[in-house]
């Protein structure tokens, strides 16, 4: 990797004059792998549960192939200079998730759970295949009619109206929906939406436009003040209003997650803009005081801290308790090597098992060795996103870039950190695992322009182009 | 911007890294106590994963394990005939846990205990599903049936020995449970426990084993034997001095007898007709001190009786002059569990070897190899063989003069020692009195195969001693019947 964008830009260009490697035959070899082994585990908890292999494995086998082979002809076509990586680990993911949902759905226990509170048990794996597809298709979109990821640089003020409305629509009476508390989820046309996870992408392109513009102003015009330059008073603007944002999703939506999400998201692409690590101080400060606050006013927020604090102090009293303590005992009960796919007992934990609370069901049937090596595949995702950033040449794909891989960052830390006690329970959903068509719809988008930031990034700088004056014919302007 | 974008790459990475050792703490450093947590309702799915092993009777399971429907613990504890196994077995509840054997050697049943480990390793390698093993008794199914049948629809309880290894041959109680009842751990099984735990007549107390009574009469022989043993007497029919009425020491209060004429009774007269006023005289004359070094050496004052069945303590305590003398005739504090009373006939049988109760012969592995195999063990030696026969003298012409109480018991070709005793109780002893008796029978060969005490809540109004072998006698003599009648 070149360390700067000039000598990255000469790097590839003298690639160029050879022909740069595209690497889509590495991602079609890893792609593969992605689909091979979701189909296997799939196998495996027929296997386990049912004593036989299950019948729709073929079928199975067939739309995850299907989702990766399409994905994989758009990368070849529209971004053949992408990065080989991103679509092969979010088809494992995506493709395990389904697998872990289907196994979710053949436990008695949950059944019988939706029956006492429903009346009827609906299974969530073929819901969870078509969304896979939907988000395909949005990737799909995105590499096909995203030629430039500047383009949406035109749109950064537009972002900001149309992410903070998909924020606030939650609270809309009539469309906004309250689900154990937490007001994220809006109902349209028959359809749960949790407007949040696309919020997370249109919020960045807002970001990325204005940071852009503005970064020299915010990096320059500062004083200096015990060894940190502090921004001037009017430059703080901007992120207190993020600051108020956030705080007022945490306060009226519930909604811890989403509100570290977004803070979290602008302080990172603050300092990758300005480089001022005042920001980052001040950042968390103000992160703090606005946790410390609501935590000390809101109750479900309280509810959960006491839960993350000691979940077994409190498990015979308190529903959140309860929750986060069969979530532990969930992973422990796991081990080293897990009990294998199906035989677990991850579905004590009840409500919400195959959505916020997935990972546990990772953790206790594949393991310690099962969630490291998850872990790491996410690792892997953030890491080639960052690279992304890295090697973009515009500063608004950089920070396009930084901003959505931070965010995937934080939100896969706030979620398994979640789960595994290691932080206050928030209420979102691990990206890919998880059953709910919001978060894989939206995060297929993601890794869509991911990949389409990464194949400018990558791609060989076009050949100058041939000097005008040395046509043959001359077009004669007006 | 690439100075930033680097850092903020190393806090990516350190968040993923911090969520790593999180995991490894929870899955790896704390994964054994999050298994075991109590909270944590797979060791109960996993308890009852797999059929739960047998307890045996001559051979035969007197449990069983059967599928459950609508829950996650899959198997249940049944028994075959649970009233009567009851006393033996306790119960193993998914809703309210385990008692008695049933919870004692929980882990050779479940399959869990260490010293399957290594077979269940086996077993997991090979494919094959854990399987518990089983627990074989001591006990004489015939024997049980007898004494269970015998109490019928009375209160009381009916404990028998084998004088020669310690070996419990019948521990029956009555009223009894079933505890099938209350096996699963459904609202109605929830029900059912609740409703035995709160019945009056206490059906799930283990009146063999962990039920206290006055002994009444029957202590006198732990009071002949101290006599005998500290030479306040020379020969069982040599004349004692005693008075009748009998005024007890330091007091103004007379004691009577019931029947015979006990002025200077002979040892052998005297415990034929059980008279009071000897036997306490003699308490007295033996002292409280002596009187409680035999009762000791009897199995009384052990907390720690343990068959494996922990036996609630028999007491014979430190007491002013009166109640010791009152004492020795078993109606002072002194008090006595049914398996205690079988213990001081078992050590009389048995040439005064007192040897410790035990109903655990063998633990087996699911492939019947033998785990553990218990060795009788001697407890004491209370009175030594010379003294032990002149007891056996004693008590033979309580079961077969015609005059004695114990006439009841008797066996046709069998020698048949026995005591009755009617315990009163009650303020002012206002309360129908225990019927009591214990024995021992003796075959041809002089070895005794069979030591019983039986005890009868509900003993007849009127408070004759005969009741005793009236009431108990009976149901003692089938028990012994249904030993020997089983060794044939």
């Amino acid at each position: 990797m070149s360390s700067t964008s000039n000598t990255s830009t000469h790097h590839t260009s003298t690639i160029g004059a050879i022909g740069a490697p595209s690497r889509r035959n590495t991602e079609l070899a890893l792609l593969v792998f992605a689909v091979a082994i979701p189909v296997f585990a799939y196998a495996n908890v027929g296997l386990a549960i049912n004593d036989e292999v299950p019948s729709g494995l073929l079928a199975y086998g067939l739309g995850l192939g299907l989702i990766a082979g399409v994905g994989h002809l758009v990368v070849r076509k529209f971004a053949a200079y992408a990065d080989p990586l991103l679509l092969p680990l979010a088809t494992l993911l995506n493709g395990l998730g389904l697998v872990v949902i289907w196994r979710l759905d053949q436990s008695e226990r949950l059944q019988q759970l939706a029956e006492r509170q429903y009346g009827v048990f609906s299974p969530s794996a073929p819901n969870q295949l078509m969304y896979s597809a939907v988000g395909l298709a949005l990737f799909v979109a995105v590499l096909v009619f995203l030629k430039d990821h500047r383009i949406l640089q035109r749109y950064t003020y537009i972002s900001m109206v149309v992410a903070i409305v998909l924020l606030l629509l939650p609270l809309v009476p009539g469309v906004g929906a309250d689900v154990f508390g937490a007001k994220i989820w809006i109902n349209v046309a028959g359809f749960s939406i949790q407007p949040g996870e696309f919020a997370k992408i249109i919020i960045a392109i807002f970001f990325s436009g204005y940071l852009m513009v503005k970064r020299d102003a915010l990096a320059l015009a500062s004083r200096r003040f015990m060894g940190l330059y502090l921004p001037r008073g009017r430059d703080l603007g901007p992120i207190i209003t993020i600051w108020a944002v956030s705080l007022l999703i945490l306060i009226f939506e519930n909604d811890l997650g989403t509100s570290l999400l977004f803070f979290g998201m602008f302080v990172i692409m603050l300092y990758v803009a300005t480089e001022r690590t005042s920001w980052i101080v001040i950042g968390l400060l103000m992160s703090a005081a606005g946790a410390v606050g609501v935590a000390s006013f809101a109750s479900h927020v309280q509810a959960r801290v006491d839960a993350w604090l000691d979940p077994f102090g409190c498990y015979k009293t308190s529903g959140a308790c309860e929750q986060i303590g069969q979530s532990i005992m969930s992973f422990g009960s796991g081990g080293v090597m897990g009990t294998g796919l199906g035989q677990g007992n991850s579905d004590l934990i009840g409500f919400a098992a195959n959505s916020d609370f997935i990972f546990s069901t990772f953790g206790e049937e594949l393991g310690l060795a099962g969630v490291m090596a998850i872990l790491l595949m996410y690792g892997l995702i953030i890491e080639r996103g960052i690279r992304t950033a890295l090697a973009a040449r515009d500063p608004f794909g950089k920070l396009f870039a930084v901003g959505l891989s931070g965010a995937f960052a934080l939100q896969i830390f706030v979620v398994a950190g979640g789960v595994m006690g290691l932080i206050p329970l928030t209420g979102m959903t691990m990206p890919f695992l998880a059953a709910g068509g919001s978060s894989v719809i939206a995060n297929w988008a993601l890794v869509g322009i991911l990949i389409r930031i990464s194949d400018t990034a990558r791609r060989p700088a076009p050949t100058p182009a041939s000097n005008p004056d040395a046509e043959m014919t001359q077009v004669v302007r007006p | 911007m690439n100075k930033p974008l680097r850092r903020i790459a190393i806090f990516c990475g350190l968040l993923v890294l911090t969520l790593l050792i999180r995991d490894n703490w929870i899955q790896y450093a704390q994964a054994d106590a999050l298994k075991s947590h109590e909270y944590n309702r797979r060791v109960s799915i996993e308890r009852y994963a797999t059929p739960r092993g047998d307890i045996i009777v001559d051979g035969k399971a007197i449990t069983g394990s059967v599928a459950t429907e609508g829950t996650d613990f899959k198997y249940k504890r049944t028994w075959k005939n649970g009233e009567m196994w009851a006393p033996v077995t306790g119960y193993a509840s998914q809703i309210v846990g385990a008692t008695q054997l049933e919870s004692l050697e929980d882990g050779i049943l479940t399959g869990n205990d260490d010293r399957l480990f290594f077979r269940n390793t086996l077993d997991m390698l090979t494919g094959k599903k854990k399987e518990g093993g089983s627990v074989v008794t001591t006990l004489n199914a015939a024997a049980q049936k007898a004494a269970f049948e015998g109490l019928g629809d009375r209160k009381g309880a009916v404990a028998a020995i084998d004088p020669t290894t310690g070996a419990i041959l019948a521990l029956a109680s009555t009223p009894s449970y079933d505890p099938s009842a209350f096996a699963g751990i459904s609202t109605k099984d929830s029900e059912a426990f609740s409703k035995l735990e709160k019945a009056k007549d206490k059906p799930m107390l283990n009146r063999a084993l962990r039920e206290t009574y006055p002994p009444g009469s029957t202590f006198k022989v732990v009071t002949a034997a101290a006599a005998l043993e500290s030479g306040e007497v020379g020969g069982i029919d040599d004349k004692t001095d005693t008075p009748d009425p009998y005024r007890l020491p330091d007091t103004t209060t007379d004691l009577t007898n019931e029947h015979g004429v006990c002025k200077n009774a002979s040892l052998r007269y005297a415990l034929m007709v059980s008279c009071n006023t000897v036997f306490a005289k003699l308490a007295d004359n033996v002292g409280n001190e002596k009187m409680i070094e035999m009762a000791d050496k009897f199995g009384f004052n052990n907390p720690e009786l343990d068959t494996p069945v922990r036996a609630a303590e028999s007491v014979y305590p430190e007491d002013n002059r009166p109640q010791n003398a009152m004492g020795g005739i078993g109606q002072a504090s002194n008090r006595a569990t049914p398996l205690q009373m079988a213990m001081v006939a078992a050590a009389v049988a048995n040439d005064g070897k007192l040897m410790k109760p035990y109903m655990v012969d063998q633990l087996q592995a699911s492939d019947l190899e033998t785990i553990e195999t218990t060795e009788p063990e001697e407890l004491s030696q209370p009175v030594s063989a010379e003294t032990a026969q002149a007891l056996q003298q004693m008590m033979e012409t309580v079961v077969n003069d015609p005059q004695g109480t114990g006439a009841k018991a008797k066996i046709d070709g069998v020698t048949v020692g026995g005591k009755t005793g009617t315990a009163q109780h009650g303020l002012n002893n206002s309360e129908k009195p225990y019927a009591w008796f214990i024995s021992y029978a003796k075959t041809g060969d002089g070895s005794s195969p069979v030591a019983v005490a039986v005890v009868v809540e509900d003993g007849a109004a009127n408070r004759d001693d005969i009741s005793g072998g009236g009431l108990a006698g009976p149901i003692a003599r089938d028990v012994m019947k249904a030993v020997i009648n089983s060794k044939k």
